[in-house]
C-alpha cells in the first residue's frame, strides 16, 4: 500500500516492544458484538494510482464543464480566470500540509498571509477590520446575524427582498436554535429600500445584498441612515466581490458588518465548494469581541521582532465552549490564500480593470439580448449579472440551451422555487466570455424561445 | 464604615451600607495571568446572586464573574476597557469591576472575611 | 599552461563564528529570507495580470461608482512568487516532518487527490448548472455517500456540512427536529457532554438551543458510568460522545451508554473526529450511534491547508434520516438529481446549511483516498495508526508519564507528572521540541489531565521516523529532569521567531496593516 510505510517486520517488532501478541489485542476494548472480523462489506479492495485516476477521469467526463461551453451562470458563484501561479503557490507543501497556526514560531507563513488577507478584505469592503474567513458567504451571513443580535441585544432581523433565497434559508436555519424574530421579505426586484418600512427599535439588523440576487445595484446609504436612527445594524452582503473594484464599498455607504462570498477571487467554481466567507466590521471593541471565527494579530517576539499570532481566541469554542460566539472551528485557510495571492497579483490597478471589464462586457451582452424578440432585460442597474424576462418557461429554455451545448444562465425558479419568476433568467458575464460565446448564446436563445 | 467580603469564586466586595464595590481578588488575578479583557455588565441591570454577569479573560482563559449578592448594577469601571492590565496591577483597588446595590443584606452572611478567605486560598 | 583564473578555497577553513551570534546586514539568514508585509513590498500601480482593454459601453451602475482609492498593493508575477515562497518557508508542514498533533490527525496528503480534484468535471462545474450537465459530479457524490455508509453501516448521509463543527451542528439539528416532531422540544432540554469533549461539542449543543450537562471522567479516562446513570432521564435530548475519546481511549461501555440514552428516549451523537482509529474494525451502527460527522480532512486525508477548508458529512440512523437538510441527492432514472427545495421533498428536511451542496473539492480527494486504500487498506490504516501510537506510548513511557494505564487507540496521552519540580512546564517542553525540528504535540487538551500532551503520530509515519522522534523526546525528558531548564524556558531559539507576546496581541489588537504604521 503506497501510503503506508510500515512492513510486516516493522509491525512484528513494534508489537513485541509494546508487549502484545497481536494487533487485535490493541482493539480489545471494542465490544465483541460490534467487532468486524472480515473486511467492510460491499467495498472493493485497494486500487493503483492508475486505476483510481482512470475512474475519476471517466466520472469527470460525464459533466459538461464550464470551460467546454459558452458559460453564463452566476447566482452566487462566478467563473473568473485564476492565474496559474495562484494554484502553484497554494500547492506548496508548507501551505497545503500545515495545520491551523497554533504554534506561531513555526507558522509565520500562514499567520502573515492571514494578516495580509484580513487587510485586503478590510480595504476591499471599506471596513476597518476583517476576520480570517468563514466557510462561505451564506454561513458568513448567518454568523453576521448572530453577531448583530449579540451586539444590539435585540432579536428581530429583517432580510431584504433582494437577498439570495438560499442565503435567506441558511440564515433562517441557523437561528432555529434561538428565539430570533425573522422577517423575510417577499423576493422582488427594485424593492430593497422597502426594508426601511420593517425597521423599528427592536430590530437588531437588516440584511441587504449588493449587487442583489437579481444583479441590481442598491444604494445602501439611505438604508444605513434609517437603520442607525433606530439603533439597528446594517449587514451588507456581497456574493460577487469583483464588483467592489467598481462599485462603492459597503463601508463607504455605511454598513456595520459585511458578509461576503470571496470565491470570485482566486477560487474556482468547484461545484459549490470549498469557497471562502468574508466577514468584516467596524473597529469597535464590541463588534470585534462578538465576531465569529479567527483573527490573526500583530505582536512581537521575545527578541522584539515583529510577528503574528492567532488572537482574541477566548471568543472561540475551544476555550469558551458552550459560551463561544460560534461553534466554528475551521476557517477556509487555503481558499483565503488563493484569494490573497490572486488579489495581490491584480493589485489596485488590476482589480479596477477587471471589474470594469466585467461590467463593460455585461453591458454589451445586455444590449444584444434586449434587442432580441421575446427577451427583455429587467435591470435598471447591474454589475456583471442581470435578469431577463423571456417569452416561455426559463427552466425549459435553459435545459434546451444545455442540450445545444450552451450553459446560458440560471432560471430564477432554481433559486426561488417553481412558480416564482418562471419566465425570468439570470445571466452572468465575466472576463472569460468571448464574443463567440455571446454569439452562441444569442443563437441558442433564439432557438429555444 | 466599609467591610471587605470574599466569595468562593474569588470575588471581593467592599460593602458600605446597602451598596458594594465588586472585583476579583488579588489571588485570583495572580492565578489568571495577564488579563486582556473584561466584559462588564450593563448599568441598571437587576441581578440575582449567583447569576453570571461579567467575564474576565486572559490570553487562554475566560472566567465568568457571578453576582456575589442580589441587587442592581449602579456603575461599571469603564477604564478597564482600555486598560485591562489594571486588574493585575491593583485588583482590589483601581481594578474594581462594578458597583451595585444590595437588595438582601442577609446574603452577605454566607461570604468570607479576610481571614477566612486567606485560609480558603491556602488549601 | 595558461593561468586565466585564480584559485579559490574549496574546503571549509574551520575558522568561523558561531552561527547564532552572526547578525546579518540584510536581515535574511541564509535560506531564511527576510520578507516584509504584502502592503510594504507591493505597490498600487503594479499588476501581475494582463487584461484586455475595456470596450466602449454605457455604464449601468446606478450612480454607485467607487471613486475612493482602495489601497490594494499589487505585484508582478515574479515578485508574487518570491513573496509567497519566502513566507511558505516559515511554516512547519507534514511534508517536512512528523506532526504529532493529537486529535488533529496530520497524515500524509496524497498528491493524486490534488490532481483529481482539479479535473474539469469537478473543479470547473457550477453548482447551479442544469443537473443533466453535472451527472459526473453528482455521481461522485453518490459514490462517496455509498463508501461512507458502508464504512459506518449507517442509513443515510448528509454531505453538505462544510467542516466538522458544521457537521456536528447538522447532526444535532436532525436530533432536535426529531425531538420537535415528537412534541418534546420543551421538555428534552439537556445534552450530556463529557468534560474531555472537544470545545465544539458544548458550543454546538448550545447553538441548537440545548442546555449542557457535563459528564466527568472516571479513573480510567472514560465516561463515569455511575454518574451517567444518575444523570440520565426523560429530559435528556442526547449524549455527545467522541469515540475513541479525546484521551485516545475507546469507550468500552459504549453499547451500554447507547442503550441507556435510547431507553430514556434520547439520541446518541458521536463526534467522529477519531474515526480514523476504528474504521474497518467496527461499524458505528453496531455501537448504537444515531448521528456522526466525519472529518474528511482528518480520516480521509484532505489537506488541512493551514486551517481549512474541511468537510464534515454526517451519517444518520434510520430514525434521523428523514430530517437531513437540503439539498440532498436522490436516484433519478439512470442518473442522479438534487432535491433543493422543501416543496420537492417527501421527507422533512430541517433546513439548509449553506447556499450550495457542500465541499466538492474535499469529496473528490476523500473518495480518491478511500478507493486507493480499499476495504483492506482502510482497515490497515486503522491498525497502523493504533500500532504507531502504542509504539510511541511504550517507548516514551520510559521517561514520560502516561495519563492512563493500558493501551491506547490512535493517540497517546501524557500528563506533566514527569516534569514535576523540574521548573519545566508542558509549554516549555513543547517549545523545546520546535528546536529539535518537530511540531509540538497537542498541549493542555483534553482538560481532564494536568498539563496534557496528546501525541498522534498517524499511520503514515515509518518505524524509523517514530524511533528518531522517541529518541529526541526521551533525551529532552531526561535533560528536563536533570535540572537543565534554560534549553526549555528559552525555547524555541532556532525557529524563525522566539516566543511571541500573546498578551500584547490580545490587549491591543492590531488586526490589519495601516498606512500610518509604515
Amino acid at each position: 500500500m503506497r501510503y503506508l510505510p510500515l512492513n510486516e517486520n516493522d509491525r512484528a517488532a513494534m508489537l513485541a516492544r509494546i508487549g502484545v501478541s497481536s494487533i487485535d489485542d490493541l482493539f480489545a476494548d471494542i465490544p465483541a458484538k460490534a467487532r468486524l472480523d472480515g473486511l467492510i462489506e460491499g467495498l472493493p479492495t485497494h486500487a493503483s494510482e492508475m486505476a483510481v485516476e482512470r475512474h475519476f477521469t471517466d466520472l469527470s467526463r460525464q459533466s459538461l464543464s464550464a470551460g467546454d461551453a459558452p458559460f453564463f451562470c452566476g447566482g452566487g458563484a462566478y467563473r473568473h480566470h485564476v492565474p496559474a501561479s495562484v494554484d502553484h503557490l497554494i500547492q506548496r507543501s508548507e501551505f497545503l500540509t500545515a495545520y491551523t497556526p497554533y504554534q506561531p514560531e513555526i507558522a509565520q507563513g500562514t499567520l502573515q498571509t492571514l494578516f495580509e488577507f484580513q487587510t485586503q478584505v478590510a480595504q476591499l469592503t471599506g471596513m476597518d477590520v476583517a476576520n480570517a474567513s468563514l466557510y462561505d458567504g451564506s454561513t458568513a451571513t448567518a454568523e453576521a446575524v448572530h453577531m448583530a443580535a449579540r451586539i444590539t441585544r435585540r432579536r428581530k432581523c429583517v432580510l431584504a427582498p433582494g437577498l439570495h433565497p438560499h442565503y435567506a434559508q441558511t440564515v433562517q436555519t441557523a437561528v432555529q436554535g434561538e428565539t430570533m424574530d425573522m422577517h423575510v421579505m417577499t423576493p422582488a426586484m427594485g424593492a430593497d429600500a422597502d426594508v426601511m418600512g420593517a425597521l423599528d427599535d427592536q430590530t437588531a439588523c437588516i440584511v441587504v445584498q449588493n449587487p442583489n440576487v437579481f444583479g441590481e445595484l442598491v444604494d445602501l446609504e439611505p438604508l444605513a441612515k434609517a437603520a442607525h436612527a433606530v439603533g439597528t445594524l446594517l449587514i451588507a452582503v456581497t456574493t460577487e466581490v469583483v464588483s467592489l473594484g467598481l462599485v462603492k464599498s459597503p463601508g463607504e455607504m455605511g454598513a456595520d458588518i459585511v458578509a461576503a462570498e470571496g470565491q470570485s477571487i482566486g477560487n474556482g467554481l468547484s461545484f459549490g465548494g470549498p469557497y471562502v466567507g468574508l466577514l468584516a466590521c467596524r473597529d469597535d471593541r464590541k463588534f470585534i469581541r462578538q465576531a465569529p471565527g479567527r483573527f490573526a494579530g500583530e505582536t512581537v517576539d521575545e527578541a522584539g521582532k515583529r510577528g503574528y499570532v492567532l488572537t482574541l481566541s477566548t471568543r472561540e469554542q475551544h476555550i469558551r465552549r458552550e459560551k463561544a460566539t460560534s461553534n466554528i472551528c475551521t476557517n477556509s485557510g487555503l481558499c483565503t490564500l488563493a484569494f490573497s495571492i490572486h488579489l495581490a497579483l491584480l493589485g489596485e490597478v488590476g482589480l479596477r480593470k477587471l471589474a470594469a471589464l466585467n461590467h463593460a462586457r455585461a453591458c454589451q451582452l445586455a444590449d444584444r439580448l434586449d434587442a432580441l424578440d421575446g427577451v427583455e432585460v429587467l435591470n435598471q442597474s447591474f454589475f456583471n449579472e442581470f435578469a431577463v424576462r423571456v417569452s416561455g418557461n426559463a427552466s425549459q429554455i435553459i435545459e434546451d440551451m444545455a442540450k445545444a451545448g450552451v450553459l446560458g444562465g440560471i432560471p430564477a425558479a432554481r433559486l426561488f422555487g417553481a412558480g416564482y419568476f418562471d419566465d425570468v433568467l439570470m445571466i452572468a458575464v465575466t472576463e472569460t466570455n468571448r464574443d463567440e460565446d455571446f454569439d452562441a448564446l444569442v443563437v441558442a436563445l433564439r432557438e429555444a424561445l | 464604615m466599609s467591610k471587605i467580603y470574599y466569595t468562593e469564586d474569588h470575588e471581593w466586595l467592599n460593602v458600605d451600607g446597602d451598596t458594594a464595590i465588586v472585583g476579583i481578588s488579588t489571588y485570583a488575578a495572580g492565578q489568571l495571568g495577564d488579563v486582556v479583557f473584561v466584559e462588564l455588565p450593563e448599568v441598571g441591570k437587576t441581578v440575582k446572586k449567583g447569576e453570571d454577569i461579567a467575564v474576565v479573560e486572559s490570553v487562554k482563559s475566560a472566567s465568568e464573574i457571578y453576582a456575589p449578592v442580589s441587587g442592581e448594577i449602579t456603575a461599571v469601571n469603564e477604564a478597564l476597557e482600555d486598560a485591562p492590565e489594571t486588574v493585575n496591577e491593583d485588583a482590589q483597588g483601581a481594578g474594581w469591576f462594578f458597583k451595585m446595590t444590595i437588595s438582601d443584606a442577609a446574603e452577605l452572611s454566607g461570604l468570607m472575611d479576610e481571614a477566612a478567605y486567606g485560609e480558603f486560598t491556602r488549601e | 599552461m595558461a593561468m586565466n583564473s585564480t584559485g579559490r578555497p574549496t574546503a571549509p577553513t574551520g575558522d568561523v563564528p558561531c552561527a547564532e551570534d552572526l547578525k546579518t546586514f540584510s536581515g535574511s539568514r541564509g535560506l531564511m529570507q527576510q520578507e516584509p508585509l504584502l502592503h510594504e513590498v507591493g505597490a498600487p500601480e503594479k499588476c501581475g495580470v494582463d487584461l484586455p482593454d475595456v470596450p466602449e459601453h454605457t455604464a449601468r451602475l446606478g450612480g454607485l461608482e467607487r471613486d475612493e482609492t482602495i489601497g490594494l498593493p499589487g505585484f508582478s508575477e515574479p515578485e508574487a512568487m518570491r513573496h509567497y515562497v519566502r513566507l511558505s518557508q516559515r511554516n512547519y508542514a507534514i511534508d517536512l516532518g512528523l506532526y504529532p498533533l493529537g486529535s488533529c490527525t496530520m497524515k500524509h496528503n496524497p498528491r493524486l487527490n490534488e490532481k483529481l480534484a482539479r479535473l474539469p468535471g469537478f473543479a470547473d462545474v457550477h453548482p447551479l448548472q442544469p443537473q443533466s450537465t453535472v451527472q459526473g459530479a453528482l455521481g461522485l457524490m453518490a459514490e462517496l455517500s455509498d463508501w461512507l455508509v458502508a464504512i459506518t453501516g449507517m442509513d443515510a448521509v448528509a454531505l453538505s456540512p462544510k467542516a466538522g463543527a458544521h457537521g456536528e451542528w447538522c447532526g444535532m439539528m436532525c436530533i432536535r427536529a426529531a425531538i420537535e416532531e415528537r412534541g418534546e422540544l420543551q421538555t428534552r432540554r439537556r445534552v450530556l457532554v463529557p468534560q474531555s469533549a472537544h470545545g465544539t461539542n458544548p458550543a454546538t449543543a448550545a447553538a441548537c438551543g440545548f442546555e449542557i450537562d457535563e459528564l466527568p471522567a472516571d479513573d480510567t479516562g472514560r465516561v463515569d458510568m455511575e454518574i451517567l446513570r444518575a444523570k440520565i432521564g426523560p429530559d435528556v435530548a442526547a449524549i455527545m460522545l467522541t469515540n475513541p475519546n479525546t484521551g485516545g481511549l475507546f469507550e468500552r461501555d459504549i453499547r451500554e451508554i447507547a442503550d441507556l440514552v435510547h431507553e430514556a428516549g434520547g439520541y446518541f451523537y458521536c463526534d467522529g473526529a477519531n474515526l480514523n482509529a476504528i474504521m474497518g474494525k467496527t461499524r458505528v451502527r453496531d455501537l448504537g450511534v444515531d448521528a456522526m460527522h466525519i472529518n474528511l480532512h482528518k480520516t480521509f486525508s484532505t489537506p488541512h491547508g493551514g486551517g481549512g477548508p474541511g468537510a464534515g458529512p454526517v451519517v444518520l440512523s434510520k430514525r434521523l434520516s428523514n430530517y437531513a437538510p437540503l439539498p440532498y441527492l436522490v436516484r433519478d432514472g439512470d442518473g442522479w438529481a438534487l432535491i433543493e427545495e422543501a416543496a420537492q421533498s417527501d421527507a422533512k428536511p430541517f433546513g439548509r446549511l449553506s447556499v450550495f451542496h457542500g465541499q466538492m473539492g474535499m469529496f473528490v480527494r476523500a473518495l480518491a483516498y478511500m478507493m486507493s486504500h480499499g476495504a483492506d487498506g482502510l482497515r490497515q490504516v486503522s491498525e497502523d495508526a493504533v500500532l504507531n501510537a502504542n509504539y510511541l506510548l511504550a517507548r516514551l513511557s520510559e521517561e514520560m508519564s502516561p495519563a492512563f494505564d493500558g493501551v491506547c487507540m490512535h493517540e497517546a496521552l501524557f500528563d506533566d507528572a514527569f516534569l514535576k519540580d523540574t521548573g519545566v512546564t508542558t509549554l516549555d517542553f513543547a517549545k523545546a521540541m520546535i528546536d529539535e525540528g518537530y511540531h509540538p504535540m497537542t498541549m493542555y487538551f483534553p482538560l481532564i489531565v494536568h498539563g496534557a500532551m496528546l501525541i498522534e503520530p498517524t499511520e503514515t509515519e515509518s518505524k524509523e521516523s517514530l524511533d528518531r522522534f522517541a529518541d529526541s523526546l526521551l533525551l529532552l525528558a531526561k535533560m528536563a529532569k536533570s535540572g537543565d531548564t534554560t534549553r526549555f524556558t528559552a525555547a524555541p531559539t532556532l525557529a524563525p521567531l522566539r516566543r511571541l507576546d500573546e498578551t500584547r496581541a490580545a490587549r491591543t489588537p492590531i488586526l490589519r496593516w495601516k498606512a500610518t504604521d509604515a
